[in-house]
C-alpha cells in the first residue's frame, strides 16, 4: 500500500467531510427503528444509543401474536403479500401487452395511448384518491382486495407501459421480420420473441409493482377498513390510535414489514436502476 | 430462432373489424384494450366524477372561509418553494460526491439509497418517536449535552412543518441523486481532461462544463419533483397528522382531512383550488416528455 500524498489526503478528508454527515442522515431513523425492535420496553424509552441488554424477544411477541395490536399480524402480512404480488401480475400483464402492441405491432392511436398514460403518471397521487374512493364505492369494491389491487394497477401501469415501450423500441425490426418470413403468427411473435427479449425490463417493471403495492398507504388506508382486510402498513399506522401505542412492537414489526422490499430491492438493483432511471431520464 | 416453426394459420380473430386491419393490427387493438378500460374506469370516470362534485360554488365559498384552507394552500407553496429547491440543489450537490471513484464511496451509495427502498410508514414513525418531547432520542441527547429540555418538535406549527419538510426530503433525496448521478455519468470524461489541461479550478469545471449538460435534466427532475409532491400525503400525515391545531396540513392531507369527514365537495373543491399550480406543471411535463 503506498502513502497517500499531502494533496490525496486532503482531497480524502474532503470527501469524508460529506461522507460522514451524509452515512449519519442516512441511517439515523433506520438505526432508531432497529434499536427499538431489539431494545426491551424499559430501554427503549431511556435514550441509549445500544440497549443494555439487546434482545429478540420483540420479534419473538411478534411472530406470537402476544399483543392486542398483533392480533391479526399474520393474516395482514398475507394481505399485503398476494395484493402486492397480484398487482405485480396484473401490471405485467397489462402494460406488456400494451407495449408489444404499441411498439411492435404500430396499433393505430399509440401516441395517445402513451400521452394518457403519461398523463395518469402526473396526477398527484393522493388528488386521485379522493375520486377514486368514490368511484370504488360506486363500483362496489370498498372493503375489498380488488379495490386496492386495481387502484395500485392504475398507478404502477403508465410507468411501465413507458419503461417497457422504450426498452421494445430498441429492439431491432429484423426480428419481427424474420419471425414473420419464417411463418410466426403474432401471438407466437409475443410469445417466443418478444417475452424472452424483453426479460431484464419485464423484471424490473414487476418488481416496481410489487414494491409499489406492498409500500403503499394511502390507498390502503383509505379503500380497506376491516382488522383482517388491512395490509400491514395501515395496521402500523393504527398502532398510532392509543395513548400507550407499543412503540418497540410497533418498531419490530416496522422491521419485519420493511425487510421485504429492501432484500427485493437489493437483489434485483442492477435491473431496477437501469430500468427505472432509463424511464425517469428520458429528457 | 429455432423453436420458430414454419406455421401459416393465422391465430387473429376474424370479426367485421378484419375487412380494414391486418390480423397484426387487430391483435394490436385487442392488446391495448386491457389498459384503456383500466385508464377508463379508473382514471377518465373518477376525474370526471371529482369535478362534477366540485360544481357547486358554496364549496369554494366554505373552503374560503375555512382557515384550515388558507394555512394548508401557504404550507403547500412552502413545501414546494422551499422544500424542493432545497432538496434539489443537495441532490445536485452528492451526485457529484456519488460519482467519485472510491471503494468506500460505492458503499455508502449502496447504503444511501435505503430511505428509498425502504417503505414510508415505519421509517416516518421511527422518526416521529425519535422527536417525541420527552422520551425521543433527540431531545435526550440535547438534554444530555446543554442540561436542557430540546423543543416539542412536533406541537410548534414551523417547526413541525419544518421537520415534515425534512422527512420528505430524506425518503426522496436517493431517488433524485441517483437520477443526477446518472446524468453526470453521461457527460463525455475528455471535456474534463480538457478542462484540466487548461487548468480549470472545480467550481469552473462545473460552471463551465457540468450545469450547462445537467440544466435541462435539473429542471425536468425539480418540475416532476413538484408535481409528485404535491401528492405526497405520508410525510405529513404520519409525522404531524396535520397538527399542531390543523396548522401543519398540506392540500394533499386536507383533501383527505375533508374526505374522512365526509366532506367530499370541499375535498374535490380544495383539489380543483391547486389545479392553477398542478396543471402548467403537467403542460410543461408533457411537452417535454411526449415527443
Amino acid at each position: 500500500m503506498k502513502i497517500p500524498s499531502l494533496r490525496e489526503a486532503g482531497a480524502e478528508a474532503k470527501l469524508l467531510l460529506v461522507g460522514i454527515p451524509v452515512f449519519i442522515w442516512t441511517m439515523l431513523p433506520l438505526y432508531h427503528m432497529f434499536l427499538f425492535a431489539i431494545s426491551p420496553k424499559e430501554d427503549a424509552f431511556s435514550g441509549k444509543i445500544w440497549p443494555d441488554h439487546p434482545t429478540l424477544r420483540n420479534f419473538g411477541i411478534v411472530f406470537r401474536q402476544e399483543h392486542y395490536f398483533l392480533r391479526d399480524f399474520y393474516i395482514q402480512f398475507w394481505n399485503s403479500t398476494v395484493i402486492a404480488l397480484a398487482v405485480g401480475a396484473l401490471t405485467l400483464l397489462i402494460a406488456t401487452a400494451a407495449a408489444f402492441a404499441i411498439s411492435r405491432l404500430r396499433v393505430r392511436g399509440g401516441r395517445t395511448i402513451m400521452n394518457l398514460a403519461l398523463f395518469t403518471y402526473f396526477i398527484p397521487a393522493a388528488f386521485l384518491a379522493v375520486p377514486m374512493y368514490r368511484t370504488m364505492g360506486i363500483y362496489g369494491l370498498l372493503n375489498n382486495h380488488w379495490a386496492l389491487i386495481l387502484a395500485m394497477v392504475t398507478i404502477a401501469a403508465p410507468y411501465a407501459i413507458w419503461v417497457l415501450k422504450q426498452a421494445s423500441d430498441k429492439l431491432p425490426v429484423e426480428l419481427d421480420e424474420a419471425a414473420v418470413v419464417d411463418g410466426a403468427t403474432t401471438l407466437q411473435l409475443f410469445r417466443l420473441v418478444y417475452v424472452p427479449l424483453m426479460m431484464p425490463s419485464l423484471v424490473a417493471v414487476g418488481t416496481y409493482a410489487i414494491l409499489l403495492a406492498w409500500n403503499e398507504y394511502l390507498y390502503a388506508f383509505l379503500l380497506l377498513s376491516k382488522d383482517v382486510e388491512l395490509t400491514l402498513p395501515v395496521a402500523l399506522g393504527n398502532f398510532l390510535a392509543a395513548d400507550d401505542s407499543p412503540w418497540e412492537l410497533l418498531m419490530t414489526t416496522g422491521v419485519i414489514y420493511a425487510l421485504p422490499p429492501a432484500a427485493i430491492y437489493y437483489v434485483f438493483r442492477r435491473y431496477m436502476v437501469s430500468g427505472l432511471t432509463a424511464g425517469a431520464v428520458k429528457s | 430462432m429455432a423453436t420458430m416453426t414454419l406455421s401459416t394459420n393465422e391465430a387473429a380473430p376474424r370479426g367485421p373489424l378484419s375487412s380494414w386491419l391486418t390480423p397484426a393490427q387487430t391483435w394490436g387493438v385487442l392488446l391495448v384494450v386491457p389498459y384503456l378500460l383500466v385508464f377508463c374506469a379508473f382514471v377518465v370516470y373518477p376525474v370526471s366524477y371529482g369535478f362534477w362534485l366540485a360544481r357547486n360554488p358554496a364549496s369554494y365559498v366554505a373552503l374560503a372561509n375555512d382557515p384550515i384552507f388558507a394555512r394548508a394552500a401557504v404550507n403547500t407553496l412552502i413545501f414546494l418553494v422551499v422544500g424542493i429547491n432545497i432538496k434539489m440543489l443537495i441532490a445536485l450537490f452528492l451526485s457529484g460526491f456519488f460519482v467519485q471513484q472510491r471503494a468506500w464511496i460505492r458503499w455508502l451509495s449502496v447504503l444511501f439509497i435505503l430511505p428509498w427502498a425502504v417503505p414510508s410508514i415505519p421509517t416516518i414513525l421511527s422518526v416521529r418517536f425519535m422527536l417525541n418531547p420527552e422520551w425521543g432520542m433527540i431531545n435526550q441527547i440535547i438534554f444530555k449535552l446543554t442540561a436542557e429540555d430540546g423543543p416539542n418538535w412536533l406541537n410548534e406549527p414551523s417547526i413541525a412543518l419544518t421537520m415534515a419538510i425534512l422527512m420528505h426530503i430524506w425518503k426522496s433525496l436517493p431517488f433524485w441523486t441517483l437520477i443526477l448521478v446518472t446524468g453526470r455519468l453521461a457527460i463525455p470524461q475528455d471535456l474534463y481532461e480538457a478542462a484540466e489541461v487548461d487548468g480549470a479550478s472545480g467550481l469552473q469545471k462545473f460552471r463551465f462544463i457540468t450545469w450547462p449538460s445537467m440544466q435541462t435534466l435539473y429542471l425536468t427532475c425539480t418540475l416532476l419533483s413538484m408535481i409528485w409532491t404535491l401528492g405526497d400525503f405520508n410525510s405529513v400525515y404520519l409525522l404531524t397528522g396535520g397538527g399542531p391545531a390543523d396548522l401543519t396540513h398540506v392540500l394533499s392531507t386536507l383533501g383527505i382531512r375533508y374526505l374522512r369527514l365526509d366532506r367530499l365537495d370541499l375535498a374535490m373543491a380544495s383539489i380543483v383550488c391547486a389545479l392553477p399550480l398542478v396543471l402548467p406543471l403537467v403542460y410543461v411535463m408533457m411537452k417535454r416528455l411526449s415527443r
